[in-house]
């Protein structure tokens, strides 16, 4: 009898252990960021750090500005978004609304499939058919640029746009619809003015996690943006807050290793902050369908 | 009161508007999905011809001036096999904490906030963490055994949420059928519970796998870019190897070595189409269950 | 009295199933039509047939001819928006948009064609007075109209109907989901709106039936048994079915 009441309490603590592993995870990671990231914002300066406009770590006299990094991942994200909402929502639109449900069932597997391709693939077809087609057509020396990184980042968003606004929009409730076309609208209509509408709050959440995963990317990136720490320009090589990390991780030291972590501290600031507004706008979601 | 008639065409610019709207929708479709289509096809037809019996099954030999991948696919299969005998008991345990154990609201509150959390960060974030925890800290340095680690932490949010879904479908009178017979909790949960949810646990272990062999950012820093055979699993362990994602990457990158990498992506795009299509026999069993 | 809509031997089939099994009958101008039955007889199904709005239905089909003003709603040339400006429809649930008062009300006229500011107050406060609503959201027409009580929602529907000027409005049981209190209300307002509107309802109240509509007609297992005046529908029944219904003895 002991000993069962002793298994019961064990496994009680080891399930609670388990249960409380994700918050440790989180707890580590932050821990580790900010631990890691602020000696060299320290020693940098936040101003200088953050507003520096050259980025020089392996100079005689370093420079490590990371402004550059910010405004390309901020742009590189924005355009993407520009290019991959659009086209997203307006795909779970015919997915939700418009399309008869075999053919549905037939593209929602495709969808899916893109959202399971490695991002190193995206990089690949990037760099080896993109950049050239981008070189070839503007008439640049190398197509490796923030314009070739924002369509590939437009592609690789779409699948989150795409399911989260799809479901949004299969949770608008009927009623709202039918009301609408008795009242002498059209199916297209009712679309834009009723049911969008009323699936703002999931479509948005949508968008912010497709933004969390295009300012988050690294490799495909890295493959096809020139990684050049230049002032974002779209027919230039730049580098993303990613890269800047992942391209001079390897052989990194001193203060310029510090400043690497420091860059990631940003990111994930960055991400940080599109978690809570991703909250925010699931649970305004929930909200609204009440 | 108004026109009675009802044979009258909407108004051009209605009619306009609508027309191009829907076919906005249709066409915005038609781009997704032919652009999955041709991601696939292009990749497929690029790489499949340099898929080769020699590519797959040797290694790298400069005497012989041969490029073979089995490294990488070994090390793959370690990665995926070690990552998950690791993250199935935490992540399965902490989704039946959740749903079995966990009285407090609050607590279930933050941890599921938390899980979520860990599923936003980019893994490059991972990467950086997993350096200093794993390789650093822990003293594994730059191997398969570090980097199978930093991917538990990653896949934890995927393995906890399918679990948990599967458990909500057992039904609360299994649980106080058995708990009214006298058995105590974890006996509940050894016999009835964890049983019935094994197609959740096998679902979140597919998309695991997906995961883990897209990854790459994750794996540069904490389990290498080694492309030479590492013995035995255990052997293994302790080595640094690229998987095949990293493989890809070295060999479009740094070797310009298009084709095999195309070679890899073909390889990589085949496990995908099968892991999708497992993902989905199995999401349908689970549905068919509720 | 000139007849508005004319049924002549309306079938419709989902799938294979006959749901309406050849209606014939004529709704006059003016005149408030209760379509009562039990469930599944087949009156709702008529009702949405008036304005169209079983097409959203997959595997539908109707034979037969509806004539609207002498036109047939089913004939190629006809524009179901059109239709359904004409025929307006009020539903068993109170289904306002998650948007304003104001602007669930201006969202039909601004479908077809009205944007004039001054145009669109006129319109709203007239369809919010002609569903007697008006006095109790003036202060609030900015305010969503999902906060407004059950039975006021309904008559926002109703007021939402009346702003692209229908001639018809159909109902089909409006106030099977409130209260007594709100149903008093709406059935007050259907009195109002004879005045100027057709009215078809499908109710399966009787007394409701009794006490507000000009015709009854009923309906069981998707044929229309008899329609007549209602007091002689209630009083004295031609079809021993009818009689069986209205007494009780099922449904």
């Amino acid at each position: 009898m002991k000993a069962k009441k002793f298994v019961e309490k064990l496994m009680n603590a080891v399930f609670f252990f388990c249960g409380i592993l994700a918050v440790g995870c989180v707890l580590l990671i932050t821990v580790y960021m900010v631990a890691s990231g602020l000696p060299a914002i320290r020693e940098i300066g936040l101003g200088k750090f953050l507003f520096g406009q050259v980025w020089a770590s392996t100079a005689k006299e370093p420079r490590f500005g990371i402004l550059p990094f910010i405004l390309t991942s901020v742009y590189g994200t924005a355009g993407a978004t520009l290019l991959g909402v659009p086209v997203g929502l307006l795909t779970a639109v015919f997915l939700s609304k418009v399309a008869p449900k075999k053919l549905a069932d037939r593209v929602r597997p495709a969808v899916d499939l893109l959202a399971g391709i490695p991002s190193v693939v995206y990089g690949l077809i990037g760099v080896s058919v993109l950049v050239p087609f981008i070189a070839k057509v503007f008439g640049l020396p190398k197509g490796t640029s923030l314009l070739a990184a924002m369509l590939v980042l437009s592609v690789m968003i779409l699948p989150s746009i795409i399911s989260v606004s799809e479901t949004a929009l299969r949770a608008v409730p009927p009623e709202y619809e039918e009301a609408s076309l008795a009242l002498g609208a059209t199916p297209t209509e009712t679309i834009f003015k009723v049911s969008i509408p009323a699936a703002k709050s999931g479509i948005a959440a949508g968008v912010v996690l497709g933004i969390g995963r295009a300012i988050g990317e690294a490799m495909a990136v890295m493959m096809v943006a020139g990684n050049v720490a230049n002032m974002p320009a779209l027919f230039d090589s730049v580098t993303f807050l990613t890269t800047a990390i992942s391209k001079e991780m390897s052989y990194s030291s001193g203060l310029q290793r510090q400043a690497l972590f420091s860059i990631a501290l940003i990111l994930f600031l960055f991400i940080m902050v599109i978690n809570v507004v991703l909250n925010v706008a699931l649970k305004g979601g929930k909200k609204g369908e009440k | 009161m108004g026109d009675k008639r009802l044979d009258q065409k909407l108004p051009p610019r209605r009619r306009a508007w609508d027309l191009t709207l829907r076919l906005l929708i249709c066409a915005c479709a038609a781009v997704t999905a032919l652009l999955v289509a041709a991601l696939i096809a292009y990749i497929l037809l690029r790489g499949l011809p340099g898929v080769t019996w020699q590519l797959i099954s040797s290694q790298e030999s400069y005497l012989n001036n041969t490029i073979g991948i089995l490294p990488s696919i070994l090390n793959t299969l370690y990665i995926i096999v070690a990552a998950l005998v690791i993250v199935l008991p935490l992540g399965v345990g902490a989704a039946v904490y959740l749903t079995e154990y966990a009285s407090s609201r609050r607590l279930v509150r933050v941890i599921e906030f938390t899980t979520e959390t860990l599923a936003g960060i980019p893994s490059i974030i991972y990467g950086l963490v997993g350096m200093m925890f794993f390789c650093q800290l822990l003293r594994l340095k730059t191997s398969l055994l570090a980097g199978a680690l930093t991917l538990v932490i990653m896949i934890l949010p995927t393995i906890v949420r399918t679990t948990q879904e599967s458990l909500k479908t057992v039904p609360e009178s299994y649980r106080e059928g058995a708990l009214g017979l006298g058995a105590t909790k974890w006996y509940m949960i050894r016999t009835i519970i964890l049983p019935s949810s094994i197609d959740g646990i096998v679902t979140g272990c597919i998309l695991a796998i997906g995961r883990i062999v897209g990854e790459s950012a994750a794996l540069l820093f904490t389990a290498g870019l080694g492309l030479k055979l590492l013995g035995n699993f255990f052997e293994a362990m302790g080595g640094s190897g690229a998987t095949l994602s990293v493989a890809l990457y070295i060999y479009a990158m740094e070797r310009g070595k298009f084709e095999v990498a195309f070679a890899v992506a073909a390889v990589l795009m085949l496990i995908v189409l099968v892991i999708n299509f497992a993902a989905k026999v199995l999401g349908k069993r689970l549905k068919n269950k509720l | 009295m000139e007849n508005i809509i004319t049924s002549q031997d309306l079938k419709l089939y989902y799938g294979n199933f006959e749901a309406l099994k050849g209606i014939t009958v004529e709704l006059a101008e003016r005149e408030i039509t209760a379509l009562i039955g039990p469930s599944g007889c087949g009156k709702s199904t008529f009702l949405k047939t008036l304005n169209r709005m079983n097409d959203l239905v997959p595997g539908v089909r109707v034979e037969g001819q509806v004539l609207y003003h002498g036109q047939d709603i089913f004939a190629p040339e006809v524009d179901v928006t059109q239709l359904r400006k004409n025929v307006g429809m009020v539903f068993q649930k109170p289904n306002p948009f998650p948007m304003s008062i104001y602007d669930n009300i201006a969202y039909g006229p601004r479908l077809h064609g009205t944007h004039s500011k001054a145009e669109l107050n006129d319109l709203v406060e007239r369809s919010l007075r002609g569903a007697s609503l008006w006095e109790e959201v003036r202060d609030r027409l900015k305010k969503s109209a999902l906060g407004l009580s059950g039975g006021q929602q309904q008559r926002l529907c109703i007021a939402r109907a009346l702003a692209v000027q229908p001639d018809v409005l159909l109902m089909d049981e409006p106030t099977s989901a409130l209260d007594p209190a709100s149903t008093i209300r709406i059935e007050e307002l259907m009195a109002e709106l004879k005045k100027n509107y057709t009215v078809v309802i499908v109710t399966h109240n009787m007394q409701q039936a009794a006490r507000i509509s000009d015709k009854c007609a009923f309906f069981l297992l998707g044929e229309m048994v008899e329609i007549g005046p209602t007091e002689q529908i209630f009083s004295m029944p031609r079809d021993k079915r009818t009689e069986d219904y209205i007494t009780g003895r099922f449904g």
